[in-house]
């Protein structure tokens, strides 16, 4: 075999095995894809779905987000929707109240600059944009307490945006939702 | 010696000096707002400090060290001179007008709005107009570096563009269009706003502009590292590339999958729906395969190496590898740190996983860990392998240089290990303060202060990567001879005309981004309703 010869074949072999690697790799690729796939519609784990829009300069004077219409409501199906807004440097309500071992909405936006909703040891995390409506499912097994912080820059104030969630009892939330409402715990 | 050592001096020092600076202040902030520093009673200090540091090490360091790069790539691999060496000062003056006309206002407290720049939160004009000088001035190297081939092609009709041009010239087109995005983002939507002209902003729009610029911008600050991967580092240790053609390919699938894919840092957003939320997933997921490629190569690349040393058996060749090299040393720190903040965004791009790190520290982790960690060794380790060839003398104390990579590499994994470890705990980022005294935050406190002196570890590794340099322009006289690159195993005689030429693959890159953010930034624009106030930042 003349040295030409012999260079060729390497150059082969060195191209099979890179192929061998390529498929590989595109193996792993389009494996990562279809489990995102799999997971996103079979568990129906997905990020916030839908576009929502508000107007934030007139949050305070109609619509879902109005003052009264903020905190915790148990719907007729037992389940629960929060809805919340947050602004330069705090949340409405500042300590929301959920109960435990139920399915939860989420529902926010923000009254001014971006924000974002984080719930420690969760994962609800979702941003808050002006002029939209975020959502997010949630659900809490056990009961406790949660620090809520804003995970967005928000302006000088950012690092003092704090807020909370306290999961309750199932009874005690629909005991004290019974008066009607919208429930937090803010003062307490 | 280069023919245009000034002109890439002037680009290396500028980048180093700023990169000195941002440094220090990023050690400031992990110290002011860990348990070791006292509560900084001016909060808005920090985030004067944050601008500053995101600034320089997002628009200003790595574009100059691409550009200095491009210039001695341009000149030494297609060997001809570099023309349009009096607009490549203009660019160069263009960044350093424009670094000051930011750096001003952000010093005031006047533009504190971080370098991603977050409307509807609106600072001084004056900071904005700076950062598009900068990204000017480096369109005129984008213009140079296809000037420059373009007569080297003529001069050669079809022969092989040489590797180290063929990646550069791709680099400066993938950040010609990576910067649209946020160029759209000052033009359209902030400038207006921060003059006086308009007093209202669509925040939604501007999230998904910069989204365009924020992800594949880390691309073009990984290119001058992948270019070294493949050009520099074969020769420096004394091996070949495994592989020409890979290579090419590399470098094509990151012009073409780097764009489409910014969405993946919208996902907790509300303005973009599911659908292309996942397109953006599933394309991130692609770009992982330039990578999967190129540590393939590499590793084959430097087996060559070992082998051709006297290495021997299957793993038993690592031991032969010179690893008392500073670019042996480097190219394996930035392979365990790329592999860890690989797998780290793997994560970040997932459909479901992001949601339980997203915003949090994990993410200052893994970009620090990629961008500060993989790729900054390398232009640590491109410095060191220019420096001969741009001043005439020799870098003498390699020992100095291999204990200034350890510390970065230990200061790198000491900061960004706890910083992942508190961000799956939740903890937010971009936080000037942490009320440690919280029962429920108390644990994190340790980490915190881990991360703090890994800060201190890199700043002191920074300084003597700057000491070295300042010594090598006083030490002794050495001719280095011609800069040369690393040369492939079986090297191409001809090259297919799509993998000699980036026609085809910057008309993907733009189609795709057309089809990936077209509709999304259309019904966005057309959505009525939707621009809110803004809020100015640091007006009284």
């Amino acid at each position: 075999m003349s040295a030409e010869e012999a260079h060729r074949d390497s150059a082969e072999v060195a191209a099979r095995v890179e192929r061998r690697w390529a498929t590989f790799a595109v193996i792993i690729i389009v494996g990562m894809a279809l489990l995102a796939a799999f997971a996103g519609i079979h568990s129906a784990t997905m990020p916030q779905p839908r576009v929502e829009t508000t107007d934030p300069s007139r949050l305070h004077l109609s619509g879902e987000f109005v003052e009264s219409n903020l905190g915790s409501v148990l719907e007729t199906n037992g389940n629960v929707t929060v809805r919340a807004i947050g602004q330069q440097y705090s949340f409405t309500p500042a300590c929301i109240l959920v109960p435990a071992d139920t399915p939860i909405t989420l529902r926010a936006t923000s009254a001014d600059v971006v924000h974002g909703i984080l719930i420690q040891g969760t994962n609800v995390n979702t941003m808050l944009v002006p002029g939209y409506i975020s959502e997010q499912l949630m659900h809490f097994a056990k009961t406790g307490d949660y620090l809520m912080p804003c995970q967005e820059f928000c302006s000088f104030g950012h690092e003092g945006m704090w807020g909370k969630v306290k999961v309750i009892d199932k009874t005690e939330f629909a005991d004290r939702a019974k008066s009607g409402g919208r429930l937090s715990c803010v003062g307490q | 010696m280069l023919a245009n050592r000034k002109l890439i001096l002037a680009h290396f020092w500028l980048a180093f000096a700023v990169f000195g600076v941002a440094l220090t202040l990023g050690a400031w902030q992990m110290f002011i707002r860990s348990p070791i520093g006292t509560w900084l009673s001016n909060p808005e200090l920090y985030y004067r400090s944050l601008t500053a540091h995101g600034t320089v090490m997002g628009y200003v360091f790595p574009t100059l060290v691409a550009m200095g790069f491009g210039y001695a790539i341009s000149e030494s691999a297609l060997k001809q001179r570099l023309v349009g060496v009096r607009w490549a000062w203009a660019g160069f003056w263009l960044i350093v007008a424009g670094s000051i006309m930011a750096i001003i206002p952000i010093a005031l407290g006047r533009a504190s709005v971080l370098y991603t720049f977050y409307p509807p939160l609106i600072g001084n004009v004056f900071y904005y107009l700076g950062v598009v000088l900068v990204v000017v001035g480096s369109w005129i190297w984008v213009a140079l570096m296809s000037i420059n081939l373009r007569l080297w092609r003529k001069a050669h009709p079809g022969a092989p563009v040489p590797l180290a041009m063929f990646a550069n010239v791709a680099g400066s087109y993938l950040w010609a269009w990576t910067a649209v995005g946020a160029a759209l983002e000052l033009l359209l939507q902030i400038i207006p706003v921060a003059a006086g002209l308009k007093t209202t902003i669509d925040a939604g729009l501007a999230r998904v502009f910069f989204s365009w610029t924020l992800h594949a911008i880390v691309y073009f600050w990984l290119m001058p590292t992948y270019i070294a991967y493949y050009t520099i580092v074969p020769r420096a240790i004394g091996g070949r590339v495994y592989s020409d053609t890979m290579a090419r390919i590399s470098f094509t699938l990151f012009l073409v999958v780097a764009m489409p894919i910014g969405m993946h840092h919208t996902f907790a957003d509300p303005q973009v729906g599911a659908g292309f939320k996942f397109i953006h997933s599933a394309f991130t997921a692609l770009v992982a395969l330039p990578t999967l490629l190129t540590v393939f190569t590499i590793c084959a690349s430097v087996e060559i190496a070992a082998r051709l040393r006297g290495g021997r058996g299957m793993f038993g060749w690592i031991r032969a590898l010179p690893w008392d090299n500073p670019m042996m040393l480097a190219l394996a720190f930035s392979f365990v740190m790329l592999g860890f903040g690989g797998a780290g965004g793997l994560i970040n791009m997932s459909y479901q996983l992001d949601a339980s790190i997203h915003n949090t520290q994990w993410i200052t982790g893994h970009f620090h860990l990629i961008f500060g960690g993989a790729i900054v060794i390398m232009y640590f380790a491109i410095a060191y392998d220019l420096w001969p060839h741009l001043t005439g003398r020799e870098l003498l104390d390699l020992r100095l240089i291999r204990i200034q990579l350890w510390l970065w590499f230990v200061g790198m994994m000491v900061t960004t290990f706890p910083w992942h470890w508190v961000g799956i705990l939740g903890m937010p980022r971009r936080m000037a303060y942490f009320d440690f005294g919280d029962p429920a935050i108390a644990p994190q406190a340790l980490s915190v202060t881990l991360s703090a002196i890994g800060g201190f570890i890199l700043l002191a590794s920074g300084i003597l990567f700057l000491v070295i340099l300042a010594r090598g322009m006083r030490a002794p006289q050495a001719d280095a001879g011609p800069y040369c690159f690393a040369v492939a195993v079986h090297e191409p005689a001809t090259v297919p005309v799509a993998l000699n030429t980036h026609a085809l693959w910057v008309a993907l890159m733009i189609g795709l981004t057309v089809t990936n953010y077209g509709y999304p930034i259309l019904t966005l624009a057309l959505n009525e309703g939707t621009s809110v106030p803004a809020v100015y930042v640091g007006a009284q």
